[in-house]
């Protein structure tokens, strides 16, 4: 296998899926005021401690964005008809699934940095560690673009049916994160149940970056976000690569 | 080399089996034609050449390389257009063009020279800014002719290039085809437009059913399956069946003003009808022999689909 052309590869696919799906007027716009309307809905009017609850709220923020459009791509492409001849290009599926993880990455870190930085203009927002911090945008952008991916493999091409699949597993995990109760506030069951959502930890890094507040070390954050991305990677391209079989 | 040599291919669908051992060897500079009928298995063996399926059994190698062990290198040499395949209507002309040769790997100057090259022969230099969204079928399919000859592919594949096209759409195509060829390029093409097949490819393979039943040369093909070949002829007046019957020469019908005259050797039938018309004191108004038809051969060989 030539690295420089597998390389080559991902990149194009990349920039393809950025100017086909991601630089749109109304996907930007959806991007950027869908988490400001969830923001408005469960912090406003209620008596809460913004800067105790904004690393959730970005966290939030990330997970949405990065994982917004991707679950659409490969339908919308089988729909379409352009996925086939997607696939004669030289291209392999590591490259589609790949290019399509870092279009989904890029997009949600880009959308949830302006939010940040224009957040922090009026907030009195502390970074705890600028190093988490980053990490955290890019371990954070890449997990949920993946969780994306990954829910895009289903063989369709009915972006509507996928729609409903990405809502079924992303809203419930936004309830399980810590991000409207803090984790540091949950016990027993309800701290074991929050555990199972990747999203956690991507909240429980923010807390670390931005208050110094974190329930988990950062190292386990971090091997759980990476661990969590591998396993989404490898189930879509095992997906994906069924479906190829198949002839679907 | 050969551009292709594919063994053995073989794809099941449940139970259904698509795909039946198919073997096909293309040399390079060749037009390949691939004939069948709706649903014989010549997409499905497309989509395993060009590395879009995954074969249950086989091997296809392309200028030496094997698709599944390096994909991408054996892609490099293929310009594709898949039958089920469209460019992105949401980019014009001039961008699904670009974005193509950015995955073969061209550099800026050469795949900026190349697009504008292309799109003036293929006459859509006018609209290359515009949304594919805004374009005709026929359109659409000279950008995805764009597209898969943007790199100069040692090995152009086209599905069904030409159905559903009008008529300047469907020229223009055929003649991209006999230009690559000319430049080099070798063509593998399906079709189950006989005429087309005849007229583009130096030899052919019919497949039915999943299996290849016939790999020639069109004129072969045709030699081959040719049952019913016959020399029609008119003269100045009025004749007789029993004129022809005195002559030796069976087989003859009156067919409208003329006699058709059925014969496994045209070449004597004709000598026998200008001696007779000469003794008769007859004058030969037309006289015609029938050519054996390609698609005569596709009919026998594909009986039954």
């Amino acid at each position: 296998m030539d690295w420089h052309l597998l390389t080559k590869s991902i990149l194009v696919t990349t920039e393809k899926n950025m100017r086909i799906y991601y630089f749109k007027g109304p996907v930007v716009v959806f991007g950027l005021l869908f988490p400001l309307i969830m923001f408005l809905t469960f912090f406003i009017g209620r008596d809460l401690d913004l800067i105790l609850f904004f690393p959730g709220f970005l966290a939030m923020m990330l997970f949405f964005t990065a994982s917004s459009v991707g679950p659409l791509i490969t339908p919308w492409e089988k729909r379409e008809k352009t996925y086939e001849r997607l696939l004669s290009l030289p291209v392999i599926l590591e490259s589609i699934v790949i290019g399509d993880i870092l279009a989904g990455a890029i997009f949600g870190a880009g959308i949830s940095i302006i939010v940040f930085a224009a957040c922090s203009l009026v907030l009195p927002l502390s970074v705890t560690s600028l190093p988490l911090l980053v990490l955290a945008f890019i371990l954070g952008s890449v997990t949920f673009a993946a969780l994306g991916t990954l829910l895009a493999s289903p063989t369709t091409d009915n972006p509507s049916n996928i729609m409903m699949l990405s809502s079924l597993v992303r809203l419930p995990l936004m309830f399980i994160s810590g991000i409207f109760i803090p984790l540091s506030q949950l016990t027993g069951w309800f701290f074991i149940f929050t555990s199972i959502s990747p999203l956690t930890y991507l909240v429980d890094l923010f807390h670390a970056a931005l208050n110094g507040d974190a329930v988990y070390p950062p190292w386990v954050d971090i091997l759980v976000l990476i661990g969590v991305t591998l396993v989404f990677v490898w189930s879509a391209k095992v997906i994906q690569r069924r479906n190829l079989v198949k002839g679907i | 080399m050969d551009a292709v040599r594919a063994t053995g291919l073989t794809k099941k669908f449940g139970t259904f089996s698509a795909v039946d051992n198919v073997s096909i060897t293309i040399p390079e500079g060749s037009i390949f034609g691939f004939l069948g009928p709706n649903g014989a298995g010549k997409t499905t063996t497309i989509r395993m050449l060009t590395g879009v399926l995954v074969p249950d059994a086989g091997s296809v190698r392309i200028f030496g390389i094997d698709v599944h062990d390096d994909p991408i290198a054996a892609k490099l040499k293929m310009g594709v257009i898949p039958e089920n395949g469209t460019v992105y209507s949401d980019l014009s002309a001039l961008q699904n063009i670009l974005l193509t040769a950015k995955f073969f790997g061209m550099e800026r100057v050469t795949r900026e020279e190349r697009a504008c090259e292309i799109l003036e022969r293929l006459g859509l230099s006018d609209r290359q800014d515009d949304l594919v969204r805004t374009f005709s079928k026929g359109m659409r399919q000279r950008v995805s002719i764009a597209c898969a000859i943007i790199h100069a592919p040692p090995l152009l594949i086209l599905d069904e290039p030409t159905t559903g096209l009008d008529v300047y759409s469907r020229r223009l195509v055929i003649d991209t085809v006999r230009r690559m060829n000319r430049e080099g390029s070798t063509v593998l093409l399906t079709t189950h437009n006989i005429e087309e097949a005849n007229a583009l490819c130096s030899r052919i393979s019919v497949i039915n059913h999943g299996t290849i039943v016939a790999t020639e040369s069109p004129e072969k093909l045709k030699k081959t399956f040719d049952t019913s070949r016959y020399v029609e002829i008119s003269f100045n007046r009025e004749v007789d069946a029993p004129l022809f019957s005195a002559s030796c020469i069976p087989n003859a019908e009156p067919y409208g003003d003329k006699w058709r005259v059925y014969t496994d050797d045209p070449d004597r039938t004709v000598k026998s009808l200008v001696t007779l018309a000469d003794r008769e004191g007859l004058s030969i108004v037309s006289i015609a022999t029938s050519n054996p038809s390609l698609e005569e051969a596709f009919v026998t060989l594909t009986a039954g689909a």
